[in-house]
C-alpha cells in the first residue's frame, strides 16, 4: 500500500478506534501487514488474514487452545462475514480484544457465546461450549449429566428474567454482579498474564509509544 | 487420541498433577489428590509422555494410595451400597501405561472413589455424590449441593471452575453448615490448590470463597494446617489489585489465632503487608483490566486489616516495626475514610503497648490525628482511638500531646454516654493514664469529669471499673480533688470495691482508698465503712501487687484515723500478719511494710506487740539491700521501733547497724535522711557507737551536717554528738 493511502487509513483508524493512538495504529497495520504476506494489492481481491492464519495468531500469541472459541472470536471479527479478517476489522476488534472496556467487553463477549447470533444464549448454545469442561468419569452412567447440571446452575445464576435463556440484558446484569463471569462460557479474552505489554500504552523517550508485539523474531516497533 | 480431548486433559492438568504434600496426616487425604501443577496453559498444551512426567505424577500417589487404601479397607468392612465405586476399586499400583487417556482416567477414578469414601464415611447414607439430592437423614440440601460443586472444581477445567466457584458464593456461606459442608467434602484442599495456579480468575474466586468461611475458628486452622497461607502471603506480590486485596482480607481472617500469626510472620508475610500500606508505591502498575483493578485505597485498606489481625503478638509487633510500619500507618491516618482508620487505628492501638512503638508514634504526630478522630460518629472507631490513648500515655510527653491538641475534652465528654461498654472501657482508660499528669487532672476537673467518674462507681462492668478507680485514685492525688469526691459520695463505692478477686482492681482500688485516707473527714467516713479492716485483710491476698498497694494504703489511714493505736490493735492476728511479711521476697511488699510498720510504732503499746512479735530481727535481716526505696522506708521504721525497750541494743545484735552505715552512700537524699535518724536513735546505745565509728559513719555523717534539709542536720548532728560523747566517755575512763 502507497504511503498516502497507509495515511488516510491510519488517520481514519485512529479516529474511530478508541483505544489505540496513532503511532498504535500504525503498528498494528504494519504487523497485520507482515502477517498477511507479501500479496499484490489487486482489485477484487480482498487481502487480510483468513480462518486459519487468525486462529494460528490466536493460539501463538494469546495462548489460546479452545477450537470453537476460537472459530467464534475469527467470526467476531470478522464482522462482514466474508472469511477474511481485514485490516480494519483487525483494528477495531483488537481494539476490544486488547484494551476494551467492560461494556465494549461484554457485547463481544455475549456475541461470541450467542452462536446463533439471534440474540440469546439458550441452553443448548450453553451446552455446546461446555460439553467439554468437565472431566468425563467413566463411573458416570450419563456423563452429560454434570454438564447439563453446569448449564443448569449457570442459567439459574445468571438469567435473572426466568425465560430459560440468557438475553444481553441478562448476561449484562449478571456480569456487572460478578465480574468473572464475563467469560463464562469459555475463555474468549486474553489472559493478561501472558503478555502484559499488550494491554497499555508504552510512551517511549521520543514521545511516540509502541506496541510491543512479541514475535519469534522481535519486537514490533 | 482426538485432539479434543488431548485438549482438554491439558487444561485440566493443572489441578489434577499431585503435588509433594508435605501437610500433616490428618485423616482427609483428599489434600494430597489435587495439588496444581502451577504450569502456563501454553506448556500445559504440548503434551508430554515423558518419564519424569510421569513420576512426577506418580510420586506423590504412593503416599496418597496408602490413606486411600485405608479408606477402600474400611468401606469394604462396611456393608455398602457402593457397588459402582466398591467394587471397582482397584490396585493403584503405579500405571504401566503411557497412554495420558488412562492415565488421567485412572486418576479421576480415585477421585471420585475418594469424593464417595469419604462422604459415606461422613454420614450413614451411601447414596453416590452424584445423584440429585434427596431427603436425607439429618443433612441439609446445601451440604450436597456443595458436594456437587466441590466435585465440579475438580473435575472441570477453568471454566467450569469459575462457574462452580460463582454458583457457590451464592450459598450462605457465614453459616456454619455451609462452611462446614465445604471442608467436610474437601472443598478446602481444591480452593487452596486453586490459589497455587497460575490461573487469575480461578485464585480470584477461591478466595472469595475461603474469604468468608475463613470466619470460622475451625476452618482457619484447617486452612494454615493444609499449607494455605505461604500460598495466600505470596499472591500478595501479584501485580492484580484485586487479588492483593481478597488475599490480605483472607489473611486477615485467618491470622485471628496464634498459629495463623506465627505462620504469617514465618512466610515473611509482615514485610509484604505492610508494603501493601504504601499507597503511592501500588499505584505503579497501570490497570490491566477492569476485573482485575482495585483502588489503591482499597489495597491499602485491606492490608491493615490484615496487619491488624497479626499485630497481636509481640513478634509481629516488632516485625512490623521493622519493616518500616509506622510511617506508612502515621500517612494513612490522615485520610477520612472511616473504614481504612478503623483497621489503622486498632493496628497501632495493639502495637502501642510496646515501648519502641510509643517513641515512633511521638516523632510521627500521630497522637495530633488520634485526637482528632476522638470526634468522629464511629463508635468503633472512637474506641480504638481512645485505647490508642490509654496505651500510649505511659509516656510523659505524650500526656502533655494529648492536653494540647485539645484530646482531654472529648474523652471526659464521652464519659457521659454509658451505653457502649468497649468503648466506655477506651475512654476510662485513657483517662486513667492521662491523670498521671497534674495538669491533665487539673483539666478533667473543669470538664467536671470527676464527679461523672464517680457516678461511674457502680453498676459498671470490671473492665470500666478498673479503669475509673484507677482514674480517680490520680486525681485524688490532689486536695480539692479529694475532697471533690468525698463531696459527691464517692467513699462509700470506693470501700465497697475493697471486697473482690480482680487483682487490678484491688490494686487500684486500695490506692484510691489510700489517697482519699489523706483527709481526715474521708478517713473519718472509711472508718467508719470498716474500711481500715478490709485493707488490713487484703494484706493476705496472695498477689504481691495488693499485697503492696494495701500495705501503702494503710499508712496514711493510721495516720489519720482517731485512736489509731486503738483501732489497730482491734484487728485479730492483725499485727503478727503485718510483722510476718516482712518474710516476703518481694521488694514493694516489704517497702510498704516497713512504712506501715514505722507508722504502727508510733503506738508504744502496739510497739511492744510487734516487738513480741520479732520484728527486730526480721528488720535487720532487710538490711543488706541496695534498693533505696527500700532502704529509706526500712530506715524509718528501724528509727521507730528504736524507742522501746532494749530494742536498739538489739538492732546491734542483729547486725543492722553496719549495713545502715553503708546507706549514707547512696545518692537518694531521702535515704540520707531517714539514715540519719535511725543512726541517731541507734547512737543512744554505746555498743552502735563503736560499729557505727569502725564503720566510717562519723565522716559521712559530718558532710550532711552541712547539707541544706534541717532534719538531716539535727539527725547528723545527733549522732555525731553520741559518738564522740561515748569516745570521751572512753578516753576519760582510760585516765581514771
Amino acid at each position: 500500500m502507497n504511503r498516502k493511502k497507509l495515511q488516510k487509513l491510519t488517520d481514519t483508524l485512529t479516529k474511530n478506534c478508541k483505544h489505540f493512538n496513532k503511532f498504535e495504529v500504525n503498528c498494528l497495520i504494519n504487523l497485520f501487514y507482515n502477517l498477511v504476506g507479501e500479496v499484490t494489492e489487486r482489485q477484487g481481491i480482498t487481502i487480510g488474514l483468513d480462518r486459519n492464519a487468525f486462529r494460528n495468531i490466536l493460539h501463538m500469541t494469546f495462548g489460546m487452545t479452545d477450537d470453537m472459541i476460537m472459530d467464534r472470536v475469527f467470526r467476531g471479527f470478522d464482522k462482514d462475514n466474508d472469511g477474511y479478517v481485514n485490516v480494519s476489522e483487525w483494528i477495531y476488534g483488537l481494539s476490544v480484544f486488547l484494551r476494551g472496556t467492560l461494556e465494549e467487553k461484554m457485547k463481544y463477549c455475549f456475541e461470541v457465546f450467542d452462536l446463533n447470533g439471534d440474540g440469546f444464549i439458550s441452553k443448548e448454545e450453553m451446552f455446546h461450549m461446555l460439553k467439554n469442561s468437565l472431566l468425563k468419569q467413566p463411573s458416570e452412567e450419563d456423563p452429560d449429566e454434570g454438564i447439563k447440571d453446569l448449564v443448569e446452575i449457570t442459567l439459574k445464576k445468571m438469567d435473572h428474567d426466568h425465560d430459560g435463556k440468557l438475553s444481553f440484558t441478562d448476561y449484562e446484569q449478571a456480569v456487572r454482579e460478578e465480574t468473572l463471569l464475563l467469560e463464562a462460557f469459555g475463555p474468549c479474552l486474553p489472559d493478561p498474564k501472558n503478555h502484559p505489554q499488550l494491554f497499555h500504552s508504552h510512551p517511549r523517550a521520543d514521545g511516540n509509544s509502541h506496541l510491543v508485539w512479541p514475535r519469534k523474531d522481535g519486537n514490533c516497533i | 487420541m482426538s485432539k479434543q480431548e488431548v485438549r482438554f486433559s491439558g487444561e485440566w492438568k493443572k489441578k489434577e498433577a499431585l503435588k509433594e504434600a508435605p501437610k500433616k496426616e490428618e485423616a482427609a487425604a483428599l489434600q494430597k489428590a489435587l495439588p496444581a501443577s502451577g504450569k502456563s496453559v501454553l506448556e500445559k498444551n504440548y503434551i508430554n509422555f515423558g518419564k519424569s512426567q510421569m513420576t512426577k505424577r506418580l510420586q506423590p500417589s504412593l503416599n496418597w494410595k496408602a490413606t486411600f487404601d485405608f479408606k477402600e479397607h474400611k468401606s469394604l468392612l462396611r456393608d455398602t451400597q457402593e457397588e459402582k465405586h466398591g467394587g471397582r476399586l482397584e490396585r493403584s499400583g503405579p500405571p504401566v501405561s503411557p497412554r495420558r487417556s488412562q492415565l488421567v482416567r485412572k486418576s479421576a477414578e480415585k477421585i471420585e472413589e475418594i469424593i464417595s469414601e469419604s462422604s459415606s464415611e461422613s454420614e450413614e447414607d451411601e447414596e453416590p455424590p452424584d445423584h440429585h439430592q434427596e431427603a436425607n437423614a439429618g443433612l441439609p440440601s446445601e451440604y450436597w449441593q456443595i458436594q456437587k460443586l466441590v466435585k465440579y472444581l475438580k473435575g472441570g477445567n477453568q471454566t467450569a471452575t469459575v462457574i462452580a466457584l460463582c454458583s457457590m458464593q451464592d450459598f450462605n456461606l457465614a453459616q456454619e453448615t455451609c462452611q462446614l459442608a465445604i471442608r467436610d467434602v474437601g472443598g478446602l484442599e481444591v480452593l487452596i490448590n486453586l490459589l497455587d495456579t497460575d490461573e487469575v480468575k480461578c485464585k480470584i474466586g477461591s478466595l472469595k470463597i475461603l474469604k468468608e468461611i475463613s470466619h470460622n475458628p475451625q476452618i482457619r486452622r484447617n486452612i494454615v494446617d493444609l499449607g494455605g497461607l505461604p500460598i495466600m502471603v505470596n499472591i500478595l506480590d501479584s501485580p492484580h489489585k484485586s487479588l492483593k486485596c481478597l488475599a490480605a482480607e483472607t489473611i486477615a481472617n485467618v491470622a485471628k489465632f496464634r498459629r495463623g500469626r506465627r505462620a504469617v510472620r514465618r512466610h515473611g508475610g509482615i514485610t509484604k503487608l505492610v508494603a501493601l500500606l504504601d499507597c503511592a508505591q501500588n499505584s505503579g502498575e497501570p490497570a490491566q483490566s477492569s476485573l482485575y483493578d482495585a483502588r489503591d485505597v482499597e489495597v491499602a485498606r485491606c492490608g491493615a486489616l490484615a496487619l491488624w489481625s497479626c499485630s497481636k503478638s509481640y513478634e509481629n509487633k516488632e516485625a512490623i516495626r521493622k519493616a518500616g510500619g509506622i510511617p506508612l500507618l502515621a500517612g494513612l491516618l490522615k485520610t477520612s475514610h472511616e473504614n481504612m482508620l478503623i483497621p489503622v487505628v486498632g493496628t497501632l492501638q495493639e502495637c502501642a503497648s510496646e515501648e519502641s512503638y510509643r517513641t515512633a508514634i511521638k516523632a510521627e504526630r500521630i497522637i495530633e490525628n488520634l485526637v482528632k478522630n476522638l470526634n468522629s460518629e464511629n463508635e468503633q472507631l472512637q474506641e480504638h482511638c481512645a485505647m490508642a490513648i490509654y496505651q500510649c500515655a505511659e509516656d510523659k510527653e505524650t500526656r502533655d500531646l494529648v492536653r494540647l491538641h485539645g484530646g482531654l475534652k472529648p474523652l471526659a465528654s464521652l464519659l457521659n454516654n454509658t451505653d457502649n461498654k468497649e468503648r466506655l472501657a477506651a475512654v476510662t482508660g485513657a483517662i486513667w493514664k492521662c491523670s498521671i499528669s497534674k495538669e491533665n487532672v487539673t483539666k478533667f476537673r473543669e470538664y467536671k469529669a470527676i464527679e461523672t467518674l464517680v457516678g461511674l462507681l457502680t453498676d459498671q462492668p470490671e473492665e470500666v471499673l478498673v479503669n475509673v478507680v484507677g482514674a480517680l485514685g490520680e486525681c485524688c492525688q490532689e486536695y480539692e480533688n479529694r475532697v471533690l469526691v468525698r463531696k459527691c459520695g464517692g467513699i462509700q463505692p470506693l470501700v465497697n470495691l475493697l471486697i473482690g478477686i480482680n487483682q487490678t482492681l484491688l490494686v487500684n482500688v486500695t490506692k484510691a482508698v489510700g489517697a482519699c485516707a489523706l483527709e481526715p473527714e474521708s478517713m473519718t467516713i472509711i472508718d467508719r465503712l470498716d474500711g481500715v479492716r478490709l485493707l488490713w485483710s487484703l494484706l493476705k491476698n496472695p498477689h504481691p501487687d495488693v499485697k503492696a498497694s494495701a500495705a501503702w494504703a494503710l499508712c496514711p489511714c493510721i495516720q489519720n484515723a482517731k485512736d489509731a493505736g486503738e483501732m489497730v490493735r482491734s484487728f485479730v492476728g492483725g499485727l503478727e500478719l503485718v510483722v510476718n511479711l516482712l518474710r516476703s521476697d518481694n521488694k514493694e511488699v516489704l517497702a510498704s511494710v516497713c512504712a506501715a510498720i514505722t507508722n504502727i510504732a508510733k503506738d508504744q503499746e502496739n510497739l511492744a506487740v510487734i516487738t513480741d512479735h520479732g520484728v527486730v530481727p526480721l528488720l535487720s535481716k532487710l538490711a543488706n539491700t541496695n534498693n533505696d526505696k527500700l532502704r529509706r522506708h526500712l530506715a524509718e521504721a528501724i528509727s521507730r521501733c528504736c524507742m522501746w525497750g532494749r530494742n536498739r541494743a538489739a538492732f546491734g545484735e542483729y547486725k543492722a547497724v553496719a549495713p545502715l552505715v553503708r546507706y549514707l552512700k547512696s545518692n537518694d537524699t531521702s535515704v540520707h535522711q531517714a539514715t540519719a535518724q535511725a543512726l541517731y536513735q541507734l547512737s543512744e546505745d554505746a555498743d552502735n557507737c563503736i560499729i557505727m565509728h569502725e564503720n566510717g559513719a562519723v565522716k559521712l555523717l559530718l558532710d550532711m551536717v552541712g547539707s541544706p534539709d534541717q532534719d538531716l542536720q539535727e539527725a547528723a548532728a545527733g549522732c555525731i554528738y553520741n559518738i564522740r560523747k561515748l569516745a570521751l566517755a572512753t578516753e576519760k575512763a582510760r585516765y581514771t
